[in-house]
């Protein structure tokens, strides 16, 4: 399986993004921000960093990128779209989620191992988690505190489109608790946390048995496999 | 570009102007320069420098650029090698950065530098182009920088100014180097009203490479093209290099704050992805980053390094202001900017790989077989020069050194006069007063601003003793990094003090598992024209590169910061040093803190009452006097091959330096990294070592490391400590399920209450 990742200038996880979809058994297939073709791909991951420079509003500039243009066609027909922190930012600007992400509340850029808990395991790119399974993946991020109007967030929670919420510590002031969420059809993903720097034993976060163990983010990419298998 | 032209300065200071009226007034004092280097440069060149001239001469031979008073001394550190020492140095001192071979057919290269004064003018973009500088450096020598580490200096905590400086220097840095996709692995931070108005803000940065992609900073090939791209030309950091990093601070003169740089994290990230596309595509012969001194060292260092000459038109240089002056465009210190010497077959290709990044170009002009500089403004001759005497040859200083006046009473100001502690509970509160002072207490405030995790081969990270990062993906192959620096020391006594920062940075490598390989340092100093400081320099240097003789470790690069006070009042001596290690495969790293149960705890070294300097006498009692502790390298030798002899084998579970605060700060950091409980008992020590209970808590002696051994290897591990001659204690045990630690005879402290007086003083002090 083909899963591409969008390099944006400034783009900085798409190499991790790639070694992840590596690790979990898929081909990763580079792709240039400037380039409308998309190459054939089987899925799509908008990765994290500081497209454009954050230049307007982060995710604005990369939001109307050919690439990204031909992402939002494909993701109406159900290609599978994970996009990750500044990735998040982008199909948020590219209105394929709904929402705005705003500085963190306390002002600071932060990074730490956060706990998250699996709202919804329906998702092309979160069917290998049990439902309300409670995951550790690292989040860096400086402007990840989600908002949206209440009609919007209510909407959220009566279509279960929350994938993830933050646990024991919001760490950006994001309503709701809301670390990703999900398009109706369940095909696009959007969260700020980083799956794919918690992919390898040794790499990722600590966890109770070992320093830097932590690969529970290797399940996005395991389960978009497993999708597109079934599919 | 006829048009462009007309908007431009016209009356600029030429070539003829400067034969035709060579009496001139010249303000060579502004610009920094003596009135005996102003006379040099006259001799050079057989008559006075046109005001481009002068330019470019002021900041290349500025203290900064040219190590005119910190030459003499630098020179040991290429003298007192071995050839054992060279094998692995594959470009050593005097390039961008050295570079040094870590097997499997790669290299990596590393240095620190210091961006001190514009870090206090302008905190914010001081820091965030301190990063930017130190990553074009790694750049430069045709690496893909691959993380970076700060270390930091701020004044008293509690002063009003400080919050104002901590939180610029953090946000600059966290902003530039999350930015820039470079994981910050670790670094230093300390508090002291010493650095109040005058905070070091060092950063260093480490890239990697195959051997065959070395880039030199030359221009060899007559005909070749010289190229500036990346960003345009501003009027930012004008002499940032004279005015600011070589003079002392004067509050009352006017601000300084237009000589900062300002940077755009997001141009220098494009910049290394093109940079490193131009590299693999073969198109570029020779390259050079504007830092310092900008258009003005670029080319002549070039020109210099590949002993050519060089021809520019400087109406070529893109600018964000068309009205800048010829002689600010040779001083501008704009950022995210590269000079290439590009073959003209390979223009074509250069220009396609820029395009496709989206990065602005221009071609200055071309290399000359000739020993000359030739500058152009449009049809007029501004610069005519040997290239060598602006890059190479200037001055050389031998500054007055004098035995400071103070340093007797200082010395014998011993900490022995202080009161210590009487009872247990004495004792334990100041443990707990000193393991939440701001200097012992947890750092994450400010390293949760940092993204650690980018690139994905973050293996070790703050708070452990070492960052770790994996090089080679196929086989785990990595490089350890630490830094060190006690101020406190080096003013007590910088000869010993500096031994003691690269046995403490060589420590901290060791404990991870990796072998020492290589130093760098980044030499922070008072003024150098005060002779007492110039004695601190004297001496610090000459224990650097005796400790790294003596330890056969070279030093591969690095810079000096002059110039480090405020008013006549001098910062410590801080030569900070930084030590790169090798690990065969980063599985196999040994962790900074307990995770396991039941695994027996050992001190490794011995322990001497050696108070003097420590933070016990600093932090609790404003003390500072008497002589550091003692610095044995053949034991610190010992120490490290015994750990990683232990690291190969499997038989530690973790190891942990004991420096600042001393064993009892130690053993409760290794506690506090994955939350596991212990039982400790420092007796033994007592008897052993002949030492009381403060010393066995607080002393600062070194050589010392705390390891944890599981039951099944101990008796394995006692035999390797007996056979490498390394004292050896048990002193405790883990425990898993106890959500304290309890030291024997003292106290038992709750892991939560601890972690909370820890974590909290930063966060209360800036949050």
């Amino acid at each position: 399986m083909k899963i591409g990742v969008i390099t944006y200038p400034g783009t900085l996880d798409d190499r991790d993004a790639q070694r992840a979809i590596r690790l979990a058994g898929g081909t990763p297939v580079p792709l240039w921000h400037a380039d409308s073709d998309l190459k054939k791909v089987d899925a799509v991951v908008l990765p994290g960093g500081f497209s454009y420079g954050d230049y307007l509003r982060c995710g604005a500039i990369a939001a109307q990128a050919p690439a990204t243009q031909e992402v939002v066609k494909l993701a109406a027909q159900g290609l599978p779209v994970l996009g990750i922190c500044n990735g998040f930012q982008v199909l948020v600007e590219a209105h394929l989620l709904p929402g705005g992400l705003i500085r963190n509340e306390k002002q600071h850029f932060i990074c730490r191992d956060q706990k998250l808990r699996v709202e919804n395991n329906q998702t092309a790119w979160t069917n290998l988690f049990d439902k309300d399974q409670e995951i550790t993946i690292p989040l860096k991020n400086g402007e990840g505190g989600y908002i949206a109007s209440k009609e919007t967030l209510k909407m959220l929670e009566a279509e279960n489109r929350v994938v993830f919420r933050y646990l024991d510590l919001n760490p950006n002031g994001s309503m709701s608790d809301i670390a990703g969420l999900t398009n109706e059809r369940g095909n696009v993903l959007g969260l700020m946390p980083h799956p794919e720097h918690a992919v390898e034993p040794g790499f990722g976060p600590d966890t109770d048995i070992a320093m830097r163990s932590g690969t529970d983010g290797l399940k996005f990419f395991e389960s978009v496999l497993k999708a597109l298998v079934n599919a | 570009m006829t048009t462009e032209i007309s908007t431009r300065p016209m009356h600029v200071d030429t070539v003829t102007q400067a034969l035709a009226d060579p009496e001139k007034s010249q303000p060579w004092a502004e610009l920094g320069l003596k009135q005996d280097e102003y006379l040099e440069i006259k001799n050079i060149l057989g008559r006075r420098p046109t005001s481009s001239e002068l330019a470019m001469y002021s900041v290349m031979w500025s203290e900064h650029c040219s190590y005119k008073s910190s030459k003499i001394y630098l020179r040991q550190f290429g003298e007192k090698v071995t050839p054992e020492m060279k094998k692995h140095l594959m470009v050593g001192m005097g390039e961008n950065a050295g570079v040094v071979d870590i097997g499997e057919g790669l290299a990596v290269t590393f240095k620190v530098e210091s961006h001190n004064h514009p870090s206090y003018i302008e905190p914010f973009q001081g820091a965030a182009t301190g990063v930017g500088g130190i990553v074009r450096d790694i750049l430069t020598m045709g690496a893909r920088p691959i993380a970076i580490m700060d270390q930091l200096r701020f004044g008293a905590p509690e002063h009003p100014d400080t919050a104002r400086v901590v939180h610029g220097v953090v946000e600059g840095i966290s902003f530039y180097g999350n930015c820039l996709g470079l994981p910050n692995i670790g670094g230093e931070t300390v508090f002291d009203s010493v650095y109040q108005g005058n905070p070091l803000v060092n950063a260093l940065s480490i890239g990697s490479m195959k051997h065959e992609d070395i880039k030199l900073a030359k221009a060899s090939n007559p005909g070749d093209l010289v190229i500036l791209f990346g960003a345009r030309t501003g009027a930012d950091g004008i002499g940032g290099v004279s005015v600011l990093a070589s003079e002392t601070f004067d509050a009352s003169g006017p601000t300084k704050r237009p000589a900062v740089q300002v940077g755009d994290p997001f141009a220098e990230k494009v910049l290394i992805e093109c940079c490193l596309e131009l590299f693999h595509a073969g198109v570029v012969a020779g390259i050079q980053d504007l830092g310092g001194a900008g258009i003005s060292c670029a080319t002549s260092e070039l020109a210099s390094n590949g002993g050519k000459g060089m021809r520019v038109q400087l109406q070529n240089v893109l600018l964000r202001d068309e009205s800048l002056t010829p002689e600010e465009i040779l001083m501008s210190e704009s950022q995210e900017r590269m000079c290439a010497i590009v073959p003209v077959g390979k223009l074509k290709a250069f220009v396609e790989i820029v395009s496709k990044w989206e990065v602005e170009y221009s071609v200055l002009g071309d290399v000359i077989d000739e020993d000359r500089l030739y500058i152009n403004w449009g049809d007029q001759e501004i610069v005519n020069v040997p290239p060598r005497t602006v890059a190479h040859d200037g001055p050389v200083y031998e500054r007055p050194v004098t035995y400071p006046s103070y340093q007797d009473a200082l010395n014998a100001d011993s900490s022995k006069s202080l009161k210590r502690a009487e009872t247990p509970a004495e004792l334990a509160e100041q443990l707990l007063k000193l393991i939440s002072s701001p200097n012992q207490a947890d750092k994450s405030w400010i390293t949760a601003q940092y993204d650690h995790y980018v690139m994905g081969n973050t293996a070790l990270a703050m708070p452990d003793d070492s960052g770790m990062v994996r090089v080679s993906e196929t086989t785990g192959l990595g490089v350890a990094l630490a830094t060190d620096a006690n101020g406190k020391y080096c003013y007590l006594n910088p000869y010993e003090g500096a031994r003691q920062a690269l046995a403490e940075a060589y420590r901290n490598v060791a404990v991870t598992g990796a072998v020492p390989r290589a130093v760098t340092n980044c030499l922070n100093f008072g003024s150098p024209e005060n002779p007492e400081v110039m004695w601190q320099f004297k001496e610090a240097t000459a224990g650097l590169a005796d400790a790294c003789l003596e330890l056969g470790i070279p030093v591969t690069g690095g810079n000096v910061s002059f110039y480090n006070q405020s008013g006549d009042r001098a910062i410590y001596p801080t030569p900070v040093v930084g030590v790169l290690g090798v690990i065969d495969n980063v599985a196999r790293r040994i962790p900074s803190g307990w995770q396991d149960d039941g695994n027996n705890i050992y001190l490794l070294g011995t322990s001497y009452d050696e108070l003097d300097g420590s933070a016990w006498a600093k932090d609790l009692y404003d003390h500072l006097g008497g002589q550091p502790p003692k610095v044995d390298l053949k034991k610190e030798k010992q120490l490290g091959d015994l750990l990683h002899g232990a690291a190969m084998q499997g038989i530690i579970e973790s190891a942990h330096d004991v420096s600042d605060g001393g064993l009892g700060i130690a053993v409760i950091e290794s506690a506090l990294r994955f939350n596991v409980g212990a039982r400790v008992w420092f007796t033994e020590v007592m008897e052993r070592d002949n030492i009381d209970a403060t010393a066995v808590l607080f002393s600062e002696s070194q050589a010392r490391v705390i390891v944890t051994v599981g039951r099944e290897d101990d008796v394995k591990f006692q035999a390797l400590c007996e056979a490498r001659g390394v004292p050896c204690l048990r002193i405790g045990v883990t425990d898993k399920s106890s959500d304290s630690i309890e030291i024997k005879d003292l106290a038992t402290f709750s892991l939560n209450e601890v972690r909370e007086a820890w974590r909290k003083t930063l966060p209360e002090l800036f949050g």
